[in-house]
């Protein structure tokens, strides 16, 4: 049965400004659903429900006023377990941070918890955002909530299950490779990067910086348009974030409902061979729709896209080894047993001890491709792939307005599946890695399901700060569409 | 060819403790993974300039005014040990002979 924590954002923020609901009630329906699904799906490693009740009650009272309301207001909302939140245990998924408590908000939340956000918990996830499945958690897997034995993708996987099962309305998580639009394609809901800087990575806690973006997982477009407008914008705390006027995304959707003239670039390598023919198959149906609407379809290859995967796994670990150097038993909770000689082997051992395997792995190639000797061979010529990469978007974008492929060549792979290969799990980010070493936006939008019920993405890429771009064709496909999507846990006795 | 790495050396410089079996494991996997990293040698021609981040901003400062900062004690709070009003380490300098 639907609940009101099955509505989106939009038609909640409704029903809350025509006095129909009470903020309160949205909470405890959000609630409601976690007590039901929770023990099977694990979205969640820390609850806040009465944060999350407290701040509903203030919502309600603010109403009665009749002042204006943000749209995000009292609606429930979760944080991936990267984000920092004063006074609420932040884990990253990891044991060295099992027990830290920040001092402070990252700015993403000091914006929606001051527009009146009702915050649920945070969410379950890779290992310092290191992963594709979030089988990488130090807290155990999430499981995705159209079929509890499969992944629900990575790093980001509790904030998208945690939507897909409407223990949320919607979500944040970070994408530095993928890591929101691949779970979102693979957990059947809309995932949102933008571009590099458009939103803080103030208590982002980092794990790549040059490649690091909050992002969004919403169960519509026009959701996706409201949240990102509230988090969008410049902050001196972040040096990086970027000085540009904010657009009204949701006001961009408005009158959108044809597609003519827009020059659509199918990304070479889209009905490829590492592409699951169900996933194929339901891409080539959007594509065909696209053309329906009036777009003009062609084809286009990123020259240089064969390696932006080897590039990016010598940049990320790179910058990863360098900014978890400060996980050293002296600051943040987790210090390994033990009496120390000096201060060396005790944050060695407390090191050893806290980070698993993937994290591990990162930081040993990381501190390999910067280390004398090895520095021009590796992280100097991926920063040079990294040029190559922006320049081919560039051309690209001469003659397209949006690029399209899979969010992911797959659909969701079985708990297990790929856990011991890492190249394998690599290749799930094959299609999103691109974006994020040229800062581009992008969307991934449900486009269907395969012959197995699961759900697929598509993507679709638009230059430097044309956020509204892809908010918009992706809202006038996923009208177009018309699909319900409801994982079938929810209907399950 | 796989790339051959001291995998004791790079977790010295990583602080690392590493089990053994840690240790073979990643000696095959970095190796791997590093052999199909170096295919970025294959197209980074010297004239092709390096990028650290694709939306460069560059400058970008403030004006140089005092402003609340984290309180001492807010810092101090996940110290795993602390004395007084600062973090407790093992001894990092050699003391005597």
């Amino acid at each position: 049965m639907t609940e009101l924590c099955d509505l989106t954002g939009t038609e909640l923020a409704g029903k809350l400004r025509a006095g129909e609901v009470t903020a309160v009630e949205i909470v405890r329906s959000s609630l409601a659903r976690v007590e039901a699904v929770d023990d099977r799906v694990k979205a969640f490693l820390t609850l806040t429900p009465e944060v999350a009740l407290e701040r509903a009650e203030a919502v309600d009272l603010h109403a009665a006023t009749g002042a204006p309301q943000s749209p995000v207001a009292g609606i429930p909302v979760a944080l991936k377990d990267v984000l920092t939140t004063k006074g609420i245990r932040t884990t990253c998924g990891s044991r060295i941070l099992q027990a830290y408590v920040p001092p402070y908000d990252c700015t993403a939340w000091v914006r929606l918890s001051g527009a009146g956000s009702a915050l649920i918990g945070k969410t379950n996830c890779d290992e310092f955002a290191m992963g594709s499945s979030n089988e990488n958690s130090a807290f155990g897997p999430v499981h995705n909530p159209w079929d509890l034995d499969v992944v629900p993708g990575g790093s980001s996987g509790g904030s998208a299950a945690a939507v897909a099962a409407g223990e949320v309305v919607w979500a944040l998580g970070t994408d530095t490779g993928g890591s929101v639009r691949q779970p979102a394609s693979l957990c059947g809901v809309v995932g949102v990067k933008p571009t590099y800087g458009r939103v803080s990575r103030y208590g982002l806690i980092a794990f790549a910086s040059s490649l690091d973006t909050v992002s969004t997982f919403t169960r519509s477009v026009r959701d996706a348009a409201v949240l990102l407008g509230e988090l969008a914008g410049n902050d001196p705390r972040d040096a990086t974030s970027i000085d540009a006027e904010v657009p009204d995304y949701a006001a961009a959707l408005a009158g959108a409902e044809g597609l003519a003239g827009l020059r659509v670039g199918v990304i070479d390598g889209t009905f490829g061979d590492a592409v699951q023919p169900g996933v194929r198959d339901a891409i080539r149906a959007a594509v065909d729709r696209l053309q329906g609407l009036g777009a003009e379809v062609g084809e286009v290859n990123l020259p240089h896209a064969d390696y932006a995967l080897s590039a990016y796994y010598l940049i990320a670990p790179s910058e990863a080894s360098s900014n978890l150097a400060r996980y050293d038993g002296v600051r943040y909770g987790f210090r390994a047993e033990g009496e120390w000689a000096d201060s060396v082997a005790m944050m060695s051992a407390t090191r050893g001890q806290g980070f698993g395997p993937e994290v591990k792995r990162r930081i040993m190639l990381g501190t390999y491709a910067l280390s004398a000797g090895y520095y021009e061979a590796y992280y100097g010529q991926a920063q040079k792939v990294r040029t190559l990469i922006i320049r081919d978007y560039r051309s690209a974008f001469e003659r397209f307005d949006v690029l399209v492929s899979p969010t992911s060549p797959t659909t969701a792979f079985r708990i297990g599946e790929r856990a011991d290969d890492p190249m394998a799990m690599y290749l799930s980010d094959v299609f999103t890695i691109p974006a994020n070493l040229a800062g581009v936006p992008a969307i991934s939008v449900p486009c269907g399901l395969d012959g197995a019920g699961l759900p697929v993405g598509l993507q679709l890429t638009a230059p430097v700060l044309e956020e509204a771009r892809v908010l918009r064709v992706a809202h006038v496909l996923e009208s177009d569409l018309g699909l319900r999507l409801r994982p079938p846990l929810l209907d399950a006795a | 060819m796989p790339v051959e790495i001291d995998i004791e050396h790079v977790a010295k410089l990583a602080r690392l403790d590493l089990t053994d079996d840690e240790k073979v494991r990643l000696r095959e996997q970095l190796g791997a993974i590093l052999e199909a990293a170096a295919k970025v040698g294959e197209v980074a021609a010297d004239d092709v300039p390096p990028t650290a981040s694709a939306i460069e901003r560059t400058n970008v400062l403030r004006d140089d005014v005092p402003d609340a900062s984290l309180k001492q004690e807010a810092a101090l709070m996940n110290a795993p040990d602390r004395a007084g009003d600062r973090f407790r380490v093992p001894r990092i300098v050699e003391t005597g002979q």
